[in-house]
């Protein structure tokens, strides 16, 4: 049945909306398939704002992953805004994908990328415009499967109900698996309805299927257990891992959207998985271990995608750049490469290490400096062992000296606040921090136009993480530390002007500490804050804590349990966490250990340069550490 | 500033006229530019930069229409560090543009300020949902009136201004109107650029002040000319005919042609 576009009943309200550049599509590198040709279509969403979601890599890879097949059509959607959800809502317009402007209910699967826990708002608002029961159990077979992934989705439980499924890790190959089953079982007629197609997906072993695990409480509240309640359903569902990246060189042809985004650039990533060992990084948990891309395949993805898209950046992404076995010859070969041409490389992700100041330098050679970011995360020395960053005071100082020295005026560091046995003095060190920074930099210089910027985020535990079992800090003492860090800094007439504070209230990172490691009972606060007309919860002229508190309360009225216990309650180690099922491979005593480690202040050092120290990834998933140096190096691109 | 040597000097300005068209209309000027910039760049087109630690693509733009309006005639000017030939810049840019954003000339500057000529706009406006002869009688009430205030809201609030002085001509576009065959009104207004501009939203203010003109949908507005004003009344020509005759060569034919070898980099630094 062939499906129309909704784009000529759209174009009349567009005029009356904010940006409506951001709904037509038609990017450089976007594509519309024929509808009737394909057998398994897949809307993916990102469940943002246009201008946060198009720059997504997951989203842009999976895209361009599926469209390459025959017989498989990936169309794009983002939240609306509000002004246009209204506008929807009036002109019983359903929620449209960006490409073909196909609407969302049409679609076989609508797979959601969620990179964190505050688009679960917006997940409803999508599922709501698109004409899609909220629950799961409500669907039936003319419905979309409902399906989550990325980094949130390794703790799915809050937003359960509202999904079909859910999958963990690389998405690469498990997406075209999924859409083998899917073609399958269509082209057997569709047997047994949308069930036996998530027992399908479920049997596999790589697709969570919330419906079929039952969730038993104690009295108290803490989860008794969580079990299959159908045969042949494995107990714990495991992460997906793409070894070999260089097999997977996507994006090839970027999208390159009209409406400005927050990241204008054509970004490569240059490896996956971190074990630097950060115990506040759920990234750097549950993407173990690291696989490295060559940097040939870099230099190609690189050229290629410089060529499909016209930008004029160039960003190597991964949890920590720097640390590419061959990240100096990979950057004087691009700077090399692209002398001349304007073309600037950032590396967004650096630690604190002089290292990265010539390859910053490298870097500006062809175009734009870009700034200088470093995250020391913690103030003091202590919290630094605490949460296992391994940087000195003498390292920070030795770098952000060459930084000055080599003609930056600036630099950003980025801390975290409410950090597990943080006291008020590890939060004040940070100024201390600031004002050694700036000192040293006009020592270095003569020159008094020294700033740097400190920036500070509330620290949220994560699941799988070393943290899953810690006392979230309240948020009254949050704030109450960084009020005393920015009196402490304002006093000061010797360094207080040259260094800038950028915080937020501590607010937001108590609910998002709620989602992050809610359970399947949260799912009644989220459905009571979206009804209450929460939305775009990542915004902060959006967010409404005391919704947020006030839908908890009455949500959770009849259960023993509540905010608090969610988010400052400290777990211990028997507790049956929500996402206990859910495999990242990490070994659970070694993360119990490690948070033990934590609080007697005991680092652990990087399994690439050091000897295994057990984490269990490796093992569980089948999967090893790869990593270079290849030997290979860039050679100057042959002149057009 | 960041050290190296100073960049590559303009030896060449093209001036080009482009459309935007379709669902593209709804473009903001701001991504004009960024997409104008990234298709110099996949065509290999050697733009001139500006110096400094973020240096910027010399390309400058004259009057953008609005977010939404569609447009025939939209100008920019770009400066180039080699000559080249505008016709292959014309079409190297149109490949590279999505499409809606089409490149429809490009001549190199010779003479004069572009944005000088571009005396006034002749625009385009559907109404949907109106009777023509309802249009017709409204344009014909503005064209009768003296001074027609409006209010429009900018950034520096609201603001009062008369939205008739600048109204060469508004009318009932007849054959437009019969050939769009469903219920609507065409209306062709010549516009003249004034400070504070006059737009065909404040002119439909207008129309609805005078005449209670209140079309039940957005209009779909589109400019089809600008340029400076002709002989007779409410005649535009076009903006890029002084650049090609007095191009380096002499007469318009040649024009095109002097500039595929090495322009006079005497005669185009003396432009403004």
């Amino acid at each position: 049945m062939p499906v129309e576009s909704l784009f000529a009943r759209l174009e009349p309200l567009l005029p009356q909306v904010q940006k409506p550049i951001q709904y037509v599509g038609g990017e450089l590198n976007s594509s519309v398939k024929e509808w009737d040709e394909a057998e398994v279509r897949w809307a993916l969403m990102y469940p943002d704002a246009y201008e946060v979601g198009l720059p997504n890599q997951g989203v842009q890879i999976l895209y361009e992953l599926l469209n390459e097949r025959d017989g498989v059509l990936a169309e794009r959607t983002y939240s609306v805004w509000s002004d246009l959800e209204a506008l929807m809502r009036e002109h019983g317009i359903p929620q449209f994908t960006v490409d073909g402007h196909r609407p969302v209910g049409a679609f076989d699967v609508l797979g959601v990328s969620f990179s964190t826990e505050l688009g679960y708002t917006n997940l409803l608002t999508a599922l709501d415009l698109a004409g899609i029961p909220l629950r799961a159990e409500d669907r039936s077979d003319e419905h979309p499967i409902v399906m989550a992934g990325g980094h949130a989705a390794f703790n799915p439980e809050p937003i359960a109900d509202f999904l079909d499924a859910a999958v963990l890790g690389d998405g690469e190959e498990i997406v075209l698996a999924i859409t083998e089953v899917i073609r399958e079982w269509k082209a057997e007629g569709g047997p047994g309805g949308r069930d036996e197609l998530l027992m399908r997906l479920a049997r596999s072993g790589g697709v969570y299927v919330p419906r079929f695990y039952d969730v038993s409480y104690l009295p108290d509240g803490r989860i008794q257990r969580v079990a299959p309640n159908r045969q042949g359903v494995p107990w714990r569902v495991a992460k997906h891992t793409v070894m070999d990246l260089d097999q997977w060189p996507y994006p090839k042809k970027p999208l390159v959207p009209l409406a400005e985004t927050v990241h204008e650039r054509f970004s490569v990533e240059i490896f996956r998985g971190c074990t630097r060992g950060c115990r506040f990084c759920q990234a750097g948990m549950i993407t173990r271990p690291v696989r490295e891309r060559s940097i040939t395949t870099i230099g190609d993805m690189v050229e290629t995608g410089l060529k499909e898209s016209g930008f004029q950046e160039v960003g190597l992404l991964s949890l920590s750049s720097a640390d590419h076995s061959e990240i100096g010859d990979m950057a004087k070969g691009l700077a090399d490469r692209y002398q001349g041409t304007n073309t600037s490389l950032s590396l967004p992700s650096t630690r604190v290490d002089a290292f990265n100041i010539t390859l910053a330098n490298e870097f500006s050679r062809g175009g734009r400096r870009s700034g200088l970011t470093f995250a020391p995360e913690g103030g003091s020395e202590r919290m630094r062992k605490v949460i296992n960053k391994m940087v000195t005071e003498e390292d920070l100082i030795r770098t952000v000296t060459t930084a000055y020295e080599n003609g930056w005026r600036q630099v950003k560091l980025y801390f975290m606040c409410g950090l597990p046995t943080e006291e008020d003095e590890d939060v004040l060190a940070i100024a201390d921090m600031a004002k050694r920074v700036i000192k040293a930099g006009r020592e270095a210089t003569g020159r008094r136009d020294i700033r740097c910027t400190v920036s500070i985020g509330g620290f949220v535990p994560k699941p799988h993480t070393p943290f899953q079992w810690a006392a979230q800090c309240d948020h009254e003492t949050v704030d109450r530390r960084l009020r005393a860090l920015k009196a402490s800094l304002r006093r000061d007439k010797e360094y207080g002007r040259a260094i800038g504070l950028r915080y937020h209230d501590g607010e937001p990172s108590i609910i998002e500490g709620l989602l992050s490691r809610g359970d399947r009972r949260v799912g009644k606060v989220i459905q009571a804050v979206w009804e209450d007309g929460g939305r775009f919860d990542g915004w902060s002229e959006h967010f409404s804590y005391a919704r947020w508190r006030a839908c908890a309360d009455e949500a959770l009225a009849g259960e023993p349990v509540d905010l608090d216990w969610y988010t400052v309650r400290e777990r211990e180690e028997v507790e049956v966490l929500p996402w206990d099922h859910l495999d990242a491979g990490l070994d659970r005593e070694w993360l119990w250990q490690d948070w033990q480690d934590a609080v007697d202040e005991t680092e652990v050092d990087d399994c690439r340069w050091t000897p295994c120290y057990d984490c269990g990834v490796c093992p569980t998933m089948d999967t090893g550490i790869q990593i270079g140096p290849t030997g290979k190096k860039l050679l100057p691109l042959s002149v057009v | 500033m960041p050290e190296g040597p100073a960049p590559a000097p303009v030896t060449q300005r093209l001036r080009v006229r482009y459309a935007k068209r379709g669902r593209l209309r709804f473009t903001s000027h701001r991504d004009i530019s960024r997409a104008v910039e990234r298709a110099i760049r996949r065509a290999g087109i050697p733009v001139a930069f500006s110096a400094g630690f973020t240096p910027h693509p010399k390309i400058s733009y004259a009057g953008a229409a609005a977010t939404g309006v569609a447009s025939e005639a939209e100008y920019l000017e770009i400066g180039l560090i080699t000559p080249c030939d505008p016709d292959h810049v014309r079409t190297g840019l149109d490949d590279a543009l999505p499409e809606g954003l089409d490149i429809l000339d490009a001549v190199e500057a010779c003479t004069g300020a572009l944005a000088d000529r571009l005396e006034a706009s002749r625009w385009l406006v559907r109404l949907d949902g109106v009777v023509p002869d309802v249009a017709e009688a409204a344009a014909l009430a503005f064209m009768a009136a003296g001074e027609i205030e409006v209010e429009r809201l900018t950034k520096k609030g609201r603001r009062r201004f008369d939205a008739r002085a600048a109204v060469i001509a508004c009318e009932l576009d007849r054959r437009a109107t019969k050939e769009a065959g469903a219920s609507c009104a065409i209306l062709r207004m010549v516009v003249r650029h004034m400070t504070p501009a006059v737009r065909p939203d404040d002119v439909l203010a207008g129309l609805r002040q005078v005449a209670d003109l209140a079309p039940p949908s957005p209009p779909l507005v589109t400019r089809l000319a600008q340029g400076p004003l002709g002989e007779s009344a409410g005649e535009l020509t076009d903006p890029l005919t002084p650049d090609r005759q007095t191009a380096p060569a002499g007469d318009g034919v040649a024009a095109t042609a002097s500039a595929i070898g090495t322009a006079d980099p005497g005669a185009v630094s003396a432009q403004p």
